[in-house]
C-alpha cells in the first residue's frame, strides 16, 4: 500500500517517547520478578514451600492462573508475570492502534493525509505494523532480560511469546473496534471490555478448575504455553493464527465504510433540550453517563460471576487433606471465602479506579477539543464546571464498587441460602475500598489543575499503585514506599476489622487534593493544546 | 463613563512561553457600535477575544469590559455578553437544539420565539447529532444560541467564516437589528464587504498592536488614489515627490498611487504636463488592509 512506509515513520515520530515507555514496563516487570525470585527462594526447597502455599489459595490463583513448575524459578516467574505482562502488552496494543487510526479519523487528520497520494488503507496499516514492531520489540528485550537472568532460552523465548502473542491478538481486536464505533473513546472502551472478559473468564476457570474456562481466553493460553515447564509450542501458532483473522476482519469491515464514520448510522436527536439540561452538571452527567453505565453493567457481571465462584473457592482446598487440616486451625473454610473476597474487592478497586481517572480527566478531553471554551463563556464559574466531571468521577466509581459488591454478596448469598446477609456484607466491603479509589480521581483533579498537559499521568499513578500492592511483598519493597499507595491503608474486608482513622485520612486527602486542583484550574489560562 | 466604552483596552500583554501573541494593544469599543476587528492570522484577535473572556489572564496592561474586570468578574460579566468562538466544536451526543438550549440557558435563559425565529432564518436543521453537522451548519449553532440571548454585548470570532451567501446575509441582518436595539457588538472578521457593510469603527492589529483605528470615513482617507496617466512629457518632479507611491513609467504612461492629502497637488502637477487620458480609481478599503497586512508578512 502506497504511503504506509511514511506513515509508519509518522507514527514512530509521534509516538517516540511513549512507545519506549510502555516496551520498558512490559519488560522491566516481568525481569524484576524473576531477580526477585532468585534472590528471595534461592533453593528449591523455598521455592516449593512457597507453591504449595500459593495453589492452596485459589483466590491468588483467580488472579494469577496456575503455577506449572513451583521448583525453578522460571515456572514461578511465569506463575507470577505472565498475566502483568500480557495484560499490558494488550493494553499497549489496544491504544497505540487507536490512536494512529480512529483517533486520526476523529480529529479529521486522517482527511488531510486521505488527500495526499496514499493508498485508502494505509492507516489502518501502519497502525498495525507500528503495534506489531512494538510488540516484537518487547518480545526480544524480554527474552534477552529473562535469559540475561540465567533463565533457560527456550522458555524465556515462550514466555516472550506469549506475551507478544496477547499484543497482536489485541492489536487484531483494537483494529475490529476502531472499525465499529466513529468515536475513539468508545472504540477503546469496547477494546478493553474484551481484555476484561477474557481476564474473567480465565480467572473464573482458575479459581473454579474449569479448565475449559480458561482456555476460552487468550490469557489462558499465555499461561498454558507452559513457559520453563515443558512448553507447548503450537500455541504460538494459535496467537498468530487469530491475530492474522482479526486483523483481515478489520479490513473487510473497513471496505464497508466511510472515512470518519462508524458501521452504525448516526441518529437523530431531540430539536430542543429536556428541562433538566441546565446546569454544568446536568452536562457533564450527560455526557458521562454512557460510559458509567457500561462500567456498571460490566462490574455487576463480574461481581455476580465471581460471588458465584467463591463458595467452590473453599471446596476445592477442603479435597487437599493438608491444607483442610490447616484451614481448620485458621477458624474454616469461610476464612477462605473472605480471603478470596477480600482479593478480589482489591482488584475490583483497582479497575474502578481506571474509571475514577477515565472520568476525572474527561474535563481535560473537553478543554482540548474546545468544548470547555463556549460553556466557560456562558455565566458558569470554573469550579462549577469542574465540579460537574468531579461529581460523576466520584460518585460513578463508588456506584460501580457497590453494584459489584452488591452483585458478589447476593451471587454467593444465593448459593449458600442467606442472599440479603451476604448482599449487605459484601456490599459494604466494596464501599470500605471507595475512599482508596477516590484518591486517584482526587490525584487526576490536582494533575488537571495545575499541570493541565499532565493530567494523563494519574494512569501512572495507577499502575504504580497496582504493581505496589500486588507485587510489593513478593519483590519485599520497603513498607513506607508500600504505604504511597491508597489501598494500603484500606482494611482487608469482609473478615478483617475496620476502624474509621484510614477512611478519614483518605478522604481528606481526596479533599485537599481536589480543592488544589480546583484553585488551580481557577487560576490559569484555559489552554487548548 | 463605563456607560461610554463597552470595552476598553490599554498596553494589554499577554506571552505563550516566548510567542508575544498580545504587545501592547489598544482597543476600545464604545457603546451601541459595531467594530470591527481586523488583522491577518496570528495577529492575536482570537487571543485578545479570549483575554475579554476571562479565559486567558492578560499578563500586564489594563482591560476592561462592560465597566468590569473580565478575569475576576467573569461570571457575572459572561451574563450580559454572548460569545461566538472562531472554530465551534460540538458535543457528539447532544442534538444542535440541545446545544443551544443548554448553551443558553447556562447564560441565564433563552427567548423561545426569537430561538425559532433564528432557526428559520439561518435555515438549520435542530435535530442532528453534533458530528452529523457540516461546518457552516456548527457556526449556526452558536450563532443561534448567542443571537438569542438578550444580552449588551455580543463579542464575534470570524462567525461568518464557512457560511454560505444566504446565511452571510441573513447574517448581516441580524447583525443590523442587532445594533437598532442598542447592543454593541465587536466583530472579527477576514471578509472586508462585511466589515465594510457592517462596522461603524474598525481596528486592525498586526503583531499584537493595534496599527489603526477608526470609522471607515477616517480610514478612507487614509487610502491611496491609483492613477493612470498619458503625458506628453514627464514631469521630472513626480518621482520621489511625497505622497506618491509606486511610480512606473512606461513610455509616455505613468501609473502610481497617491495618498488623499497629496491628491490635489499631484493632479496639478500632471495637469500641467500634457495630459492626454486618464484613469483614475477611487481609493477601496481593501488595498488600506492589504497595504497594514503586507507590511507583516515582508
Ligand atoms: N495556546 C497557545 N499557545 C501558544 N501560542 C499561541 C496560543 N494561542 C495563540 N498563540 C499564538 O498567538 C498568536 C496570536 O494568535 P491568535 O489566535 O490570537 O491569532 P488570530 O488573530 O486570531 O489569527 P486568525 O486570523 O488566524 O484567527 C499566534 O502567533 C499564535 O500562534
Ligand atoms: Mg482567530
Amino acid at each position: 500500500m502506497i504511503g504506509t512506509g511514511v506513515l509508519v515513520r509518522l507514527a514512530l515520530r509521534r509516538d517516540r517517547l511513549l512507545l519506549p515507555v510502555w516496551i520498558l514496563v512490559i519488560v522491566a516487570i516481568p525481569v524484576a520478578i524473576a531477580s526477585a525470585i532468585a534472590e528471595l527462594y534461592p533453593d528449591v526447597g523455598q521455592r516449593l514451600a512457597l507453591g504449595a502455599t500459593m495453589m492452596a489459595n485459589p483466590a491468588l490463583q483467580a488472579l494469577t492462573g496456575p503455577i506449572f513448575d513451583p521448583a525453578s524459578v522460571g515456572g514461578l516467574t511465569a506463575w507470577r508475570a505472565t498475566t502483568f505482562a500480557a495484560v499490558l502488552a494488550g493494553l499497549m496494543s489496544i491504544m497505540l492502534v487507536t490512536r494512529h487510526t480512529r483517533a486520526e479519523e476523529e480529529s479529521g487528520r486522517a482527511e488531510l493525509i486521505g488527500a495526499a497520494p496514499v493508498g485508502r488503507y494505509a492507516l489502518p496499516a501502519a497502525a498495525v505494523i507500528v503495534t506489531g514492531l512494538a510488540n516484537l520489540l518487547a518480545a526480544l528485550l524480554l527474552v534477552a532480560g529473562l535469559a540475561g537472568q540465567g533463565l533457560p532460552l527456550a522458555g524465556s523465548i515462550a514466555f516472550a511469546g506469549a506475551v507478544a502473542g496477547m499484543g497482536l491478538v489485541f492489536t487484531g481486536i483494537a483494529a475490529v473496534t476502531a472499525q465499529l464505533t466513529a468515536n475513539a473513546r468508545t472504540a477503546n472502551a469496547l477494546a478493553v471490555a474484551v481484555l476484561g472478559l477474557f481476564f474473567l473468564l480465565r480467572s473464573a476457570g482458575d479459581a473454579s478448575g474449569a479448565e475449559a474456562v480458561s482456555w476460552l481466553s487468550p490469557l489462558g493460553w499465555a499461561q498454558r504455553i507452559r513457559a520453563f515447564a515443558d512448553e507447548r509450542w503450537w500455541l504460538l501458532a494459535v496467537f498468530a493464527a487469530v491475530a492474522v483473522l482479526l486483523v483481515a476482519g478489520a479490513d473487510l469491515l473497513a471496505r464497508r465504510r466511510d472515512i470518519g464514520a462508524g458501521l452504525l448510522a448516526a441518529r437523530r436527536g431531540p430539536a430542543a433540550a429536556s428541562a433538566s439540561l441546565r446546569s454544568p452538571l446536568a452536562l457533564a452527567w450527560r455526557l458521562q453517563r454512557g460510559m458509567l453505565f457500561g462500567w456498571a453493567a460490566g462490574f455487576a457481571v463480574v461481581g455476580g460471576v465471581f460471588g458465584a465462584l467463591a463458595a467452590s473457592v473453599g471446596d476445592i482446598v477442603g479435597d487437599i487433606p493438608q491444607i483442610a487440616d490447616m484451614l481448620a486451625r485458621i477458624g474454616g473454610a469461610g476464612v477462605l471465602v473472605d480471603t478470596f473476597f477480600a482479593t478480589q474487592l482489591g482488584l475490583f478497586a483497582l479497575v474502578a479506579s481506571g474509571y475514577a481517572v477515565q472520568a476525572a480527566s474527561r474535563p481535560r478531553a473537553e478543554e482540548t477539543i474546545g468544548r470547555a471554551e463556549p460553556v466557560l463563556a456562558a455565566s458558569v464559574p470554573r469550579w462549577r464546571w469542574l465540579a460537574g466531571h468531579v461529581a460523576c468521577a466520584l460518585a460513578g466509581s463508588a456506584l460501580i464498587l457497590l453494584i459489584a459488591g452488591l452483585a458478589a454478596g447476593l451471587a454467593h448469598g444465593l448459593r449458600i441460602g442467606e442472599p440479603a446477609t451476604q448482599a449487605t456484607r459484601i456490599a459494604g466491603a466494596a464501599l470500605a475500598q471507595v475512599p482508596a479509589v477516590w484518591v486517584l480521581a482526587g490525584i487526576t483533579v490536582l494533575l488537571f489543575g495545575l499541570l493541565p498537559r499532565m493530567t494523563a499521568v494519574a494512569w501512572a499513578f495507577l499502575v504504580a499503585f497496582f504493581l505496589l500492592g500486588q507485587l510489593g511483598e513478593l519483590l519485599q519493597i520497603d513498607e513506607t514506599i508500600r504505604r504511597f499507595s491508597p489501598f494500603a491503608h484500606v482494611p482487608a474486608l469482609p473478615g478483617g476489622t475496620a476502624t474509621a482513622t484510614p477512611f478519614v485520612w483518605l478522604c481528606l486527602t481526596t479533599g485537599v487534593l481536589i480543592a488544589a486542583g480546583v484553585a488551580g484550574f481557577g487560576h490559569r489560562d484555559l489552554k487548548s493544546d | 463613563m463605563s456607560s461610554e466604552f463597552a470595552v476598553l483596552i490599554n498596553g494589554l500583554t499577554k506571552r505563550f512561553g516566548h510567542v508575544p501573541a498580545l504587545d501592547g494593544l489598544d482597543l476600545d469599543v464604545r457603546t451601541g457600535e459595531v467594530h470591527g476587528f481586523l488583522g491577518p492570522n496570528g495577529a492575536g484577535k482570537t487571543t485578545a477575544l479570549r483575554v475579554l473572556l476571562g479565559l486567558l489572564r492578560g499578563d500586564s496592561g489594563h482591560a476592561e469590559i462592560l465597566g468590569s474586570d473580565p478575569w475576576r468578574d467573569a461570571v457575572a460579566l459572561h451574563r450580559r455578553l454572548a460569545y461566538v468562538p472562531g472554530d465551534v466544536t460540538l458535543w457528539p451526543t447532544l442534538s444542535g437544539g440541545e446545544a443551544i438550549d443548554l448553551l443558553a440557558r447556562l447564560r441565564g435563559g433563552i427567548d423561545p420565539r426569537r430561538r425559532a425565529t433564528l432557526i428559520d432564518r439561518f435555515d438549520f436543521d435542530p435535530t442532528k447529532k453534533g458530528r452529523a453537522y457540516s461546518k457552516g451548519n456548527r457556526q449556526k449553532v452558536a450563532l443561534i444560541a448567542a443571537l438569542s440571548a438578550d444580552v449588551e454585548l455580543l463579542l464575534l470570532d470570524e462567525p461568518t467564516a464557512g457560511l454560505d451567501p444566504l446565511m452571510e446575509a441573513a447574517f448581516r441582518e441580524c447583525v443590523a437589528e442587532e445594533r437598532a436595539a442598542g447592543r454593541t457588538v465587536l466583530l472579527s472578521s477576514h471578509i472586508l464587504t462585511e466589515v465594510e457593510a457592517l462596522c461603524d469603527r474598525v481596528t486592525i492589529i498586526r503583531a499584537g498592536r493595534a496599527v489603526e483605528t477608526g470609522t471607515l470615513t477616517q480610514l478612507r482617507h487614509l487610502t491611496r488614489t491609483s492613477i493612470t496617466a498619458e503625458l506628453a512629457e514627464l514631469p521630472a518632479s513626480l518621482a520621489g515627490r511625497p505622497g506618491v507611491h509606486d511610480l512606473a513609467v512606461n513610455g509616455n504612461q505613468v501609473s502610481f498611487e497617491v495618498d488623499a492629502e497629496h491628491l490635489d497637488g499631484v493632479m496639478r502637477l500632471i495637469s500641467q504636463a500634457g495630459l492626454r487620458s486618464l484613469i483614475c480609481q477611487p481609493p477601496t478599503l481593501e488595498q488600506l488592509f492589504l497595504r497594514h497586512y503586507q507590511v507583516s508578512a515582508s
